[in-house]
């Protein structure tokens, strides 16, 4: 898993102070302020289609760079023999793909077939690289939000009755975080597996798409993304829990626990939300090494087995979607934030 | 183990009539630290109070005042232990209490108010909701009542349109509205006893004389009042008793009057004749430190002409919003040769946007900056760099200006030119600066981290002298210190200009630091200079509106009579 | 006037004393031990068979799947080969690919992060927006792609892992920078008259790579995490090698018979990542001595 990709805070407050501006005033008009508000929803938008071309573009030109005869590598496959074939039998497997035309020909199809949903053919199943997904994402989907939403939970649980205690307990919930964000999916599957299904006989070995066979499949998910979470929350949450306001609620009467989660949590989430957006594409990524451990339906088989037998389309379609998530979740954190932080939202 | 309680200076003269004490403290003491490991930072400190009275706890940073006052709400921190003969509030000790005992006192018998509401409040939730708070904590009662009640208390502490402003987050209130917010949400449950922790510290002077204002009307609505301040003149008006502290003891317990014209401590003496005010012109704050003499330093050429001029300088921002801003309207200023020019402003007022404008960090949209009679803005930066020697600039935190990797010596050695050819040249020229501002050469090898703030700001002075500068542009260099420290640089900054002849375009918001060091003033307000001129024209004489209301939201205090008694001494 | 002008001088930087070895001494105990793990798996490296007598190759089908004991300290495989043996002998091929794939991740990050941070903002706009498509695509996914399109092997691996982690660590680089950038020393220098080359190579260098240290110790860990995991996957390096990933998985369906065939290789790549990451930023404490900012 990627790490963290949190900006440091500053090293030094700028040697001439910058001068607070001069607040707008009231007189600002509503209107300006509705039509400020959409250029900024405007221009997330573009700034998600932005990412999204170039998320297939880049996945195209990928594509292009296989080496060999794309043609021959198809033939071949079907055959599941290696041989060269003449210009002639390449021919109308070539006019099926596409590959005879021009490159950006070949790329302005694929932009167009995009955005109709068509994300290409596998040269596997020669099907709808798009059927064959939707046939298999439902459990990985379902699996991925699971653990978003439990890792979550960890993470807030750990914080709020783990921060700023006793010296003992802090630095235990901080050392597990930073233990549990470095733990490998493959790793700590085999363990949840071994001891938890084979071992205790709690929970079954293949679970198939039940609520129990979301259970350890998810924990795995869940605990390396709760404690990467954890720590770039915690870090927050410590520097909040020493500021002015928290004093003053606490002067007001209010009690340790409250003021953690009425006072301090609001603050120091943000930058964990932000990451939630980055972390539901790599939760996906992550069910992948997952379902074969638990030998769970999903989308994870079949796009290892895509990768070996050189499927490109069906891998490509595959990170396209993995992108599509990826671009909506940061437009839903975007919307979250403006909930949390209302200064944000000037 | 009990420590032998320290006998402080008998509360001689202090009216006392332990019947209507609300407050009773004797011999409390603090300490930090692990068990076995501990700190005393208080040691053995006794007052008391009763209500309608105010008490006035003064001292500089790590004098114990606010850990002392801290104990009265139990929030000293977490690993502290506090011990007294007697710690009592309307005869309940609070001594040993439960963690659900405070509770049901904290803003309900005690109301705590902390400085600057900006981060005193919560920036996410509407100030009504703090308030509201309050009142939720302690059952005071249904929704719409508590509802009503935030109005009223919002009207009590003179905030116009209550329902409108409730709904509003600190950062969309002006300061002085927020302040009030911040009292009101403290005053809530109608607590007998209000602490206020340095409660105009970081405030804009306007702002401080709403809050004391706010204060004085709950002093006459029968609280008792603590205000804990570093600040002596700010606590002049409302304190009936004031309590110096230093080093954890309180130094000095007498009533108001009788230690402001006849202070007993040498300590409480040199406070009040170190801070700066129109009264201060001329003579020194502080007593007269060993420096070096003049040395290889030279002194500045005589001019005629101004060393630092602007002219009509314009400078405009965009904000976050996409609206755009003039910060700095239409500003012009002359500096002459050896002559310090205050520039005087609340937040916003544009003062630290010229300053970078003066030392073209900036480059104006309007209007110019000369320097020593040639132009200096709108240059490109190669022409300028040569003649950057000619203009330095010390900061508010000098910290934040060191390279955090460097030691002293290395910080000076980057600061001197090229016209020292030679390591051991260089070496000897930085040991010269550092003894003329005080320092001495053992200081070259530490680093900025190691040394106290008063010392980082001498460092500060020394580089910004390393090019023999003309002018040295100083913002806001002493607003961070403590008052002594304070008295110290001011007063060092005064000898090197007589001794240097360098000029000073000095930055401030604070009124008396600028009458006390300034030749001549001007006042600025939202961008534009709304006065100009000498500084007994301008600040005491001011014509204004502005400056008016600047002034007379300036605490004054009056000097002491000399003492007839020799003073009493901290012991060594 | 009291003398509270100067507090007492706060704990100077330690002096070392002239005593041999004392640094041994004061290290807490998890970077000793963290020291002497990496030192092992460096070793292991560089002379594997000095750590185990037994070869990693050695077929002996009378000792297949065993648990661990002490005569095969982690056990053996499907093919009766001692396990330990193959993990000492694949530690140098596992840790040239980690080594390999945070250096192709480090060069960009610090092209990338650089760039943005002093570029204008222009500049900083484009690589910012390159980074969040970079972003867009999770490590394993990158290796699916690559290998459905040049094929399993070593390389391909270095060059998912390099591309897929290394947004994370331009980020870091980008805020440090410009973090530096905008600080009250740098503007104190130009202040003073210092050109701006010179401002950069003297100031923003030196102090935005400061945590470059725990980045790059935390970024071999974390490469050689994610190249295990792709060669989990059977999309790594092919067999017989006995690279850390492949033998996980080798091992893979033999999972419920012979639990220590995945659980021993990745505890020892969770051990190393741990080790590095807490030598990396015990070596960066030290080096922050007297800064702490």
């Amino acid at each position: 898993m990627s790490s963290v990709a949190q900006t440091p805070a500053a090293l030094g407050a700028p040697g001439l102070r910058q001068e607070p501006l001069p607040p707008a005033g009231a007189s600002a008009d509503a209107r300006a302020r509705r039509w400020r508000f959409a250029k900024r929803i405007g221009g997330r938008l573009l700034g998600a289609l932005f990412v999204l071309w170039a998320a297939a573009t880049f996945t195209f030109f990928v594509q292009t760079l296989l080496p060999g005869n794309r043609a021959q590598l198809i033939l071949n496959q079907q055959s599941s023999q290696q041989q060269t074939y003449t210009a002639a039998e390449l021919a109308p497997v070539e006019a099926k793909y596409g590959f005879d035309e021009p490159i950006m020909q070949q790329y302005l199809d694929y932009l167009g077939g995009l955005v109709h949903g068509d994300l290409g053919t596998s040269y596997q199943q020669h099907l709808p690289v798009l059927d064959i997904i939707s046939e298999q994402v439902g459990p990985t989907l379902v699996l991925t939000v699971t653990a978003l939403v439990l890792a979550w939970a960890m993470a807030l649980a750990t914080i709020l009755f783990t921060s700023r205690r006793r010296r003992l307990v802090s630095s235990a919930g901080s050392g597990w975080e930073i233990f549990s964000a470095g733990l490998p999916y493959y790793w700590l599957g085999v363990i949840l597996l071994v001891v938890f299904a084979i071992e205790l006989q709690i929970f079954p070995v293949q679970g198939g798409t039940g609520v129990v066979g979301l259970v350890l499949p998810a924990l795995t998910l869940a605990i390396p993304l709760a404690g990467f979470l954890g720590q770039v929350t915690r870090d927050e949450f410590e520097k909040v829990l020493d500021e002015p306001f928290v004093t003053s609620a606490r002067a007001r009467g209010m009690g340790d626990f409250q003021v953690r989660l009425r006072h301090v949590l609001r603050h120091a989430v943000l930058p964990a939300v932000t990451l939630s957006g980055w972390a539901l594409g790599a939760l996906i990524s992550g069910a992948v090494i997952v379902e074969t451990v638990f030998a769970r339906p999903g989308i994870g088989n079949m796009i290892v087995t895509a990768a070996t037998a050189r499927d490109v389309p069906l891998v490509s379609g595959v990170v396209m979607l993995v992108a599509f998530v990826y671009v909506v979740a940061n437009i839903l954190v975007d919307l979250a934030y403006a909930v949390i932080d209302p200064r944000l939202r000037a | 183990m009990t420590t032998p309680s320290v006998t402080q200076p008998a509360a001689v003269a202090v009216p006392h009539d332990p019947e209507r004490d609300l407050l009773r403290v004797e011999n409390l003491r603090v300490a930090f630290g692990e068990p076995g490991a501990e700190q005393e930072v208080v040691h053995g400190v006794s007052f008391s109070l009763a209500p309608g009275e105010c008490l006035a706890i003064v001292g500089e940073s790590g004098s114990g005042k606010s850990v002392s006052a801290r104990t009265l709400v139990g929030l000293t921190g977490g690993r502290s232990r506090v011990q007294a003969d007697r710690l009592e509030l309307d005869g309940e000790s609070l001594l040993e209490m439960s963690d659900r005992r405070w509770r049901s006192i904290r803003g309900r018998k005690v109301g705590f108010i902390l400085q600057d509401a900006l981060v005193s409040l919560d920036q996410l939730r509407p100030v009504g909701k703090e308030i509201d708070e309050a009142l939720r904590l302690h059952d005071w009662g249904g929704r719409p009542a508590r509802r009503r009640r935030v109005l009223e208390l919002l009207e009590l502490v003179g905030v116009p349109e209550p329902e409108v402003r409730a709904k509003q987050r600190p950062y969309e209130l002006s300061g002085g509205l927020r302040q009030r917010a911040l009292i009101a949400s403290a005053i809530a449950m109608d607590p007998q006893l209000i602490i206020a922790d340095e409660p105009t510290t970081a405030l804009d002077m306007t702002v401080q004389a709403q809050v004391l204002e706010q204060l004085e009307a709950a002093k006459r609505r029968g609280k008792a009042l603590i205000l804990i301040s570093h600040d002596l003149a700010v606590v002049s008006k409302l304190a009936d008793t004031v309590a110096v502290m230093a080093g954890g003891q309180i130094l000095e317990y007498a009533p108001a009057e009788r230690l402001f014209a006849r202070p007993e401590h040498a300590y409480t003496r040199a406070l009040i004749e170190a801070i700066p005010s129109a009264d201060s012109r001329g003579r020194r704050l502080s007593p007269a430190q060993r420096r070096a003499p003049l040395g290889a330093v030279e002194r500045r050429p005589e001019s005629d002409g101004p060393v630092l001029s602007a002219s009509e300088l314009v400078k405009r921002f965009r904000g976050p919003d996409g609206v755009d801003r003039t910060v700095v309207d239409d500003v012009s200023f002359s500096l002459g040769q050896g002559e310090t020019l205050g520039i005087v402003g609340e937040s916003g007022s544009g003062k630290t946007t010229t300053a970078r404008l003066a030392l073209a960090l900036l480059d104006p949209d309007g209007g110019e900056v000369s320097l020593a009679g040639e132009a200096w803005s709108g240059l490109p930066e190669r022409s300028r760099r040569q003649r950057r020697r000619e203009i330095s600039v010390i900061y508010q935190d000098p910290l934040s200006s060191f390279d955090p990797r460097w030691s002293v010596e290395q910080i000076l050695l980057d600061a001197l030119g090229e016209e020292y050819a030679g390591a051991a040249a260089k070496r000897a020229r930085a040991v010269e600066l550092l003894e003329l501002v005080g320092l001495e050469q053992e200081h070259l090898k530490r680093r900025p981290l190691q040394l106290s703030g008063g010392q980082r700001q001498r460092v500060a002075i020394a580089r910004a002298l390393a090019p023999q500068p003309q002018v040295i542009v100083c913002d806001e260099p002493v607003s961070a210190l403590d008052v002594s420290i304070q008295a110290q640089v001011l007063d060092l900054l005064a000898d090197l200009q007589k001794e240097l002849g360098v000029s000073y375009l000095f930055i401030s918001h604070d009124l008396g630091v600028i009458h006390h060091i300034s030749d001549r003033v001007l006042v600025m307000c939202d961008g534009k200079v709304v006065e100009q001129g000498s500084a007994d024209d301008v600040l005491v004489r001011p014509r204004h509106p502005y400056t008016q209301k600047l002034v007379a939201s300036l605490p004054a205090l009056e000097r002491p009579a000399p003492p007839t008694e020799p003073l009493r001494e901290v012991a060594a | 006037m009291s003398s509270l002008a100067s507090p007492p001088n706060p704990t100077a930087l330690g002096r070392q004393p002239s005593q041999p070895l004392l640094w041994l001494r004061r290290l807490r105990p998890g970077v000793a031990l963290a020291g002497a793990l990496v030192a092992f798996l460096l070793l292991a490296t560089l002379v594997p068979a000095l750590l185990t007598g037994k070869d990693p190759y050695a077929v002996d089908l009378s000792a297949t799947l065993q648990a661990p004991s002490l005569e095969h300290i982690m056990g053996t495989d499907q093919s009766g080969r001692d396990l330990y043996a193959r993990v000492i002998y694949g530690a140098r091929e596992s840790l040239l690919i980690g080594l390999g794939a945070t250096a192709l991740s480090m060069a960009l990050a610090i092209a990338l992060g650089v760039a943005a941070g002093l570029g204008n903002r222009w500049v900083d706009g484009i690589v910012s927006r390159g980074l969040e498509v970079m972003f867009a695509f999770p490590v394993l996914l990158l290796a699916l792609l690559f290998v459905a399109v040049f094929g399993p092997s070593a390389a391909t691996e270095i060059l998912a892992v390099g591309i897929g982690t290394a947004p994370g660590y331009a980020r870091m680089v980008r805020g440090q920078v410009l973090a530096v950038r905008d600080s009250g020393y740098v503007e104190a220098a130009r202040a003073l008259g210092h050109p701006y080359g010179s401002i950069v190579r003297r100031h923003i260098f030196p102090n935005a790579m400061r945590p470059l240290v725990v980045m790059f110790t935390l970024g071999v860990g974390q490469s050689i995490v994610w190249a295990s995991g792709i060669a989990f996957l059977g999309l790594g390096v092919p067999p017989p090698a006995p690279e850390w990933g492949a033998l996980l998985n080798a091992g893979r369906p033999y999972v419920t018979q012979a639990w220590w065939l995945e659980v021993m290789p990745g505890l020892v790549i969770v051990l190393f990542s741990l080790s590095l990451t807490t030598l990396g930023r015990h070596i960066q404490q030290r080096l922050e001595g007297g800064i702490s900012r």
